[in-house]
């Protein structure tokens, strides 16, 4: 790792803890809120505390995305295989058509089955975020050069070895940005999880949509917009571990 | 010893291959060649069977290469393209070093076998181990992708175009080291090339392809003093004379040269010079300095004042080097003969245009 690499990772971890210990600190969040909208009767939401909001919202992009990335990887990876390539188009329709359908339309449509709360939540995130995994893994695979592969075939490597020594490797930066694009979305589509009672920072939000509330409104929306700064920092460090200097 | 028995690869309609024959010599160097389309690349990916033949063998010392498991034969096969074939996001010590690990060598071994390698190919281990392909000029690249083929230290190494993207000066920089490594090593080579100048260079033989067919296998001197047919011919070209030159060295052809050395006296100079018209000054250990002209000893009180300063380098060939060369140096310079030194530009002779003319005529007979 260079220097430059280790001063962005310092940075950013330094960004996190602020903010994590500014809406930690109810008192804080309140003076802030209560300075901006002096006339609103009440600027936070009672219900629950800031930090249990962030909290919730953390869980739901975590939960998410993590099986997001880890049905989109393999999905993306075996379409592209001699034994899935028959699959490629209807995996691509069908991850595209996920993406065409309003998150709150999955939501409504998944409450009948899977009830109110965090699981339906996630299944419609999912559904949601697999589209950008999905074809990015497909497009950067894809993109390797042949002649790298045949290099790797040539000297002796069987099919997954090649996968992964060569092909994830070289698409690596175009699946990170696929990943990237997909947690990002998230963390913004996440917000809609509190119509069926799954929390987060949608909660405050919503709240104060139906109160009138601008406070509310800014109390859910600028930590969550805060959060996917600071992931989508975080994931481009990630990105950048795998850079390697090209042609010179 | 690599026997291709009959080989014929189909591609729908279009035969690619056509029962072709060869036997390639343990330790020789054989070179495909022929216009593209000709099928080379595809008879040499048969051998490591990145290509399966539609009909016929090959055999690798007696054993049909069918039986054997695609991977574990090209595991103990080296495997050379041109230079875009390094894996991108590797150091060039990890790359060299990948058949090393896909064969489990030790940690030690495997450094110490890139080391040695990369010195082989003439780069500093130091230096070009960390780097990665992109930070590389074409030639260095290419000397990495040498170095990748030689590292499990494979009897066999098949090369396609191994010297193809890099310009004409450091592609016959890059041969004539592969010509000093291979006659180190002795491996089995089968090299493709559409560049003639380039086999006639390196092969031992040359197989001539022309529509998937072999039209002729021989040394390259055969082919090019008595081509089988029109095509090979045609192919060779009208300056076939000229190309064998290559394939002379001049160390057959060095005569005495008579050098002055540069503390001599100008009258013993003089002496030594008699009628020609110039002669070539050394210093005490036998270097090449540069040369004296006759007419300019006259006001002259000592060598070095009248000393044309040539390096070695600039008018000279190594013994190393071929007719082809010394021609070519002698019709650069317009000079009738150039002189030739050993490693450490010790002169050691001369070579002169009369005798380039007598092995034209010799070889041709």
């Amino acid at each position: 790792m260079s220097g430059k690499q280790v001063t962005s990772w310092l940075i950013l971890a330094i960004l996190t803890a602020a903010f994590i210990i500014f809406i930690a600190n109810s008192h804080w969040v309140e003076a802030s809120l209560r300075f901006l909208f002096p006339q609103e009767e009440a600027v936070v939401l009672p219900r629950a505390s800031l930090l249990e909001f962030f909290w919730q919202h953390v869980q739901l992009v975590a939960v998410s995305s993590g099986i997001t990335i880890m049905i989109g990887i393999p999905l993306g990876i075996w379409v592209t295989r001699t034994s899935g390539r028959d699959f490629l188009p209807l995996v691509t329709d069908l991850t595209s058509f996920g993406q065409t359908f309003p998150p709150v339309a999955v939501l409504a449509l998944v409450v009948p089955v899977l009830g109110f709360g965090f699981q339906p939540t996630v299944a419609a995130l999912v559904l949601y975020g697999l589209l950008p995994v999905v074809r990015n893994t497909i497009t950067g695979l894809k993109a390797v050069p042949w002649h790298y592969l045949d290099a790797a075939r040539g000297m002796g490597m069987s099919r997954l070895e090649a996968l992964f020594a060569i092909e994830i490797p070289l698409a690596a930066p175009v699946i990170m940005a696929g990943i990237r694009i997909s947690v990002i979305v998230n963390i913004g589509t996440a917000t809609i999880g509190a119509i069926i009672g799954a929390g987060g920072l949608g909660s405050p939000i919503i709240a104060g949509l139906i109160q009138d509330n601008l406070a509310f409104i800014i109390e859910g929306a600028v930590p969550a917009a805060i959060l996917a700064i600071l992931v989508d920092q975080f994931l481009a460090n990630i990105e950048r571990l795998f850079a390697y200097p090209a042609q010179a | 010893m690599i026997h291709l028995q009959h080989l014929v690869k189909d591609y729908g309609r279009t035969r690619a291959v056509d029962d072709l024959s060869l036997e390639v010599t343990a330790g020789e160097v054989c070179v495909l060649i022929g216009p593209s389309g000709c099928g080379k690349t595809t008879t040499l990916r048969m051998i490591n069977r990145l290509i399966e033949p539609s009909s016929g063998h090959i055999l690798i010392d007696d054993q049909d290469i069918s039986q054997i498991k695609p991977e574990r034969l090209r595991l103990s096969i080296g495997y050379a393209i041109q230079s875009v074939g390094l894996f991108p996001h590797m150091t060039v010590a990890t790359n060299i070093a990948v058949v090393p690990k896909l064969l489990n060598w030790e940690k030690e071994a495997t450094s110490q076998r890139v080391e040695e390698l990369l010195r082989l190919v003439g780069l500093d281990p130091g230096e070009f181990g960390h780097k990665y392909p992109g930070q590389l000029s074409g030639g260095q690249a290419q000397r990495v992708g040498v170095a990748r083929a030689l590292a499990a230290d494979p009897p066999i190494l098949l090369m396609d175009e191994p010297f193809g993207a890099v310009d004409p000066l450091t592609r016959e920089r890059l041969q004539y080291q592969f010509a000093r490594i291979q006659q180190e090593l002795k491996k089995t080579v089968i090299l493709v090339t559409h560049d003639l100048n380039e086999a006639i260079r390196l092969a031992d033989r040359i197989a001539i392809m022309s529509a998937g067919k072999l039209v002729q296998y021989d040394t390259p001197e055969t082919i090019l003093s008595r081509p089988a047919n029109k095509f090979v011919h045609d192919f060779v070209g009208t300056d076939r004379a000229l190309k064998r030159l290559s394939r002379i060295g001049v160390e057959g052809f060095v005569k005495p040269a008579n050098p002055v050395a540069i503390t001599d006296s100008i009258s013993k100079i003089a002496a030594v010079i008699g009628r020609q018209p110039s002669a070539w000054v050394v210093n005490g250990d036998g270097r090449l300095l540069g040369w004296i002209d006759r007419k300019s000893l006259a006001q002259a009180s000592s060598a070095s004042q009248v000393l044309v300063a040539q390096t070695a380098d600039e008018v000279a060939i190594s013994r190393g080097a071929t007719l082809h060369e010394a021609l070519s140096l002698m019709l650069g310079q317009g000079v009738k003969s150039v002189p030739v030194v050993d490693e450490q530009e010790r002169l050691i002779g001369e070579v002169s245009l009369s005798d380039v003319e007598a092995a034209t005529v010799e070889t041709e007979a």
